[in-house]
């Protein structure tokens, strides 16, 4: 072992960013309990948004810069991973639908624009529902990533929302990265491609404005914490926990805006996971839990933030 | 590099001088709520990656920023509820960039000891010179800004160097004498506290913290379910009170506003502190207060104790 340690150099001491408030420009410091407490619409004190991802995996994936969460692991051709994301858009999705319609829940969808290219029935399914329809990108190996180069992500997002956007015939006012992954000009390029929110950041539990080059995004909480993916793969507990989990947060925040106002829970869940027969029940159980607390107001994204952004105006 | 670090010798947990903590409680009882701050764009350092991918790494950035922004609040409410003091592990320059966090603590009169200045600056790397310089701009920034003198140290990420505890104990003397610097969080090896063998013969203390209730740990590492995380809190619990009838036992949690203020794991929390705090026995404290009473009152007969237990060899 060599003798001659290598130190840090000097200026790992400099602290360039030590001031007050947030060490980057992109949204002011603010704590939750000291805003202006909000009232959603006819009085609620919770809103709910179920976020369901609509996704697509190209079985070709490339992988850049990372292999993108829930995509193919194995040897090409990874069919038991192409095939198994593939039910949640034949079979888990229509196990949602009628949950949704049971429990009289308003749904918002993220789609791949590739989902919504090469599925012509889903689409005109989901168009006929008149639900709103958000972009997940173009597909989940189509990421977003630091050192992307500018013009090619700015294609990128070009390509994802314009052909999402004339195949809906919705505005489509919403953005989540696949992966919830980013570049540093993400923001920039969603603004100018007249995105008005995004769902990447996990700051928050309300919507804030979030500066860009052009004008501000406004950033929507969709919690990582309970996804179904991240609670029931990543972390392996069980439904039956994913259900208390989410319950319980449901309590906690029905009781936190009785004296702070207006709150949102957040679900984003995966047809290809809580759509299986064995966990279908537990999301039933949930949203009936959910829908039956008097204060709740099941509601899209975008309805959310319009309500949001009356109340809080730039 | 050492094969045993050579803080403390071999103590083993039985036959030990009996600890009765103030009021005749069993149990010390402590919250430390980590503070942290972690940087967007931290410089690289060649021994530990701050985040698992260029910046900006979204995902773990704002969670964390999530704890000051959301989670804090809650969890102060929380503790206030239930009378407990937090112990706060300080990323200090949150001084700086957050000092409304700062103040409400100062007004609950909760103890600030230090985490060094940023969570995503490490130890690793650093000479004596670098470590020494850190480790004092930390407790000057708490004394700046709180008026108190830092007594305890967990260091930054659990990013450590052979002379970590050697330097903390060091700059307390130099900036407070005996009022600084006497305690650290950073050793896992007992229930109960124990003398540091420092270069300085400063009496200073190792104070249980525990990773295992640790709520990172549980969550993060061991991704355990937030309802057994609250029966994990209580079983340890348990044991702890019972066998605080032999000698003074300690219970510390170790928090993050990131992780137990999300709204689906505060309920499994609360449920725990009410638990342990409406026990009859248990000296609700804080980590500074701990290591006083111990050295005040039973740092000689400890240490004379683990002498006449046999040296580690």
């Amino acid at each position: 072992m060599s003798k001659d340690k290598q130190y840090l150099p000097e200026d790992y001491l400099h602290y360039d960013q030590r001031q007050y408030g947030m060490d980057h420009k992109r949204y002011p410091w603010s704590m939750l309990h000291q805003r202006q407490a909000l009232t959603w619409p006819n009085g609620k004190s919770l809103a709910i948004w179920v976020n369901v991802a609509v996704q697509y995996f190209p079985l070709n994936q490339k992988g850049i810069p990372f292999k993108v969460p829930g995509g193919m692991t194995m040897p090409y051709p990874d069919l038991r991973h192409y095939s198994l994301r593939d039910y949640g858009n034949r079979v888990g999705i229509y196990r949602f639908l009628e949950a949704f319609d049971k429990y009289q829940v308003t749904p918002t969808f993220a789609l791949n624009s590739r989902l919504a290219e090469r599925i012509p029935y889903l689409l005109n399914l989901l168009k006929e529902r008149k639900d709103e329809i958000i972009c997940h990108g173009y597909h989940m190996d189509a990421l977003h990533f630091a050192g992307q180069d500018s013009a090619v992500e700015n294609a990128l997002v070009d390509q994802a929302l314009g052909k999402l956007r004339d195949l809906t015939g919705q505005e489509i006012k919403g953005w989540i990265s696949p992966a919830r992954n980013e570049s540093e000009n993400t923001p920039d390029i969603l603004a100018k491609h007249n995105v008005e929110y995004f769902c990447d950041w996990v700051n928050d539990d309300m919507p804030y404005y979030f500066n860009t080059q052009n004008k501000p995004l406004i950033a929507m909480p969709l919690s990582n914490e309970l996804e179904d993916r991240f609670v029931i793969a990543s972390n392996q507990h069980s439904e039956q926990s994913w259900s208390e989990q989410v319950c319980d947060a449901c309590d906690f925040l029905l009781e936190e805006a009785k004296t702070q106002g207006g709150r949102i829970l957040a679900l984003n869940i995966h047809p290809w996971l809580l759509g299986q027969p064995h966990r279908i029940q537990y999301l039933e159980d949930t949203l009936a839990y959910i829908m039956n607390k008097s204060g709740v107001w099941s509601a899209s994204a975008g309805d959310i933030m319009t309500s949001w952004r009356q109340q809080n105006p730039v | 590099m050492k094969e045993d670090p050579g803080f403390y010798d071999y103590w083993p947990y039985h036959n030990r001088p009996k600890i009765t903590w103030p009021k005749g409680a069993r149990l010390a009882f402590w919250v430390a709520p980590n503070i942290e701050f972690y940087e967007l764009n931290p410089p690289n350092n060649p021994y530990r990656q701050a985040w698992p991918q260029p910046s900006p790494a979204v995902a773990g950035y704002s969670i964390r920023d999530y704890g000051n922004r959301v989670g804090h609040a809650r969890q102060m409410d929380l503790l206030d509820k239930y009378s407990i003091r937090g112990s706060i592990s300080l990323s200090t320059a949150l001084c700086d960039h957050h000092p409304e966090i700062i103040s409400a603590c100062v007004e609950r009169d909760w103890e600030f000891f230090s985490h060094g200045i940023y969570n995503t600056r490490y130890t690793y790397g650093m000479s004596i010179e670098q470590e020494k310089a850190m480790i004092r701009d930390s407790m000057l920034s708490i004394h700046k800004h709180t008026g108190q003198k830092c007594a305890g140290y967990l260091a930054p990420a659990l990013s450590h160097s052979e002379h970590t505890l050697d330097l903390f104990a060091e700059v307390g003397t130099e900036l407070f004498g005996n009022e600084g610097g006497f305690y650290t969080c950073d050793l896992f090896h007992d229930d109960q506290p124990t003398p540091i063998k420092l270069r300085s013969e400063k009496p200073f203390v190792s104070i249980p913290y525990s990773l295992e209730m640790n709520d990172t740990i549980a969550f993060a590492v061991n991704k355990i379910e937030p309802r057994r995380y609250g029966e994990q809190l209580k079983r340890n619990f348990d044991r702890l009170y019972e066998e605080g009838k032999q000698s003074g036992t300690i219970m510390c949690i170790p928090t993050h506003n990131y992780q137990v203020s999300c709204p689906h794991r505060l309920k499994a929390y609360e449920e725990a502190l009410e638990y342990i705090t409406g026990h009859s026995d248990v000296w609700v404290t804080t980590g500074k207060e701990i290591a006083e009473y111990f050295i005040e009152n039973y740092y000689q007969t400890i240490q004379n104790d683990i002498a006449a237990k046999g040296r580690t060899l």
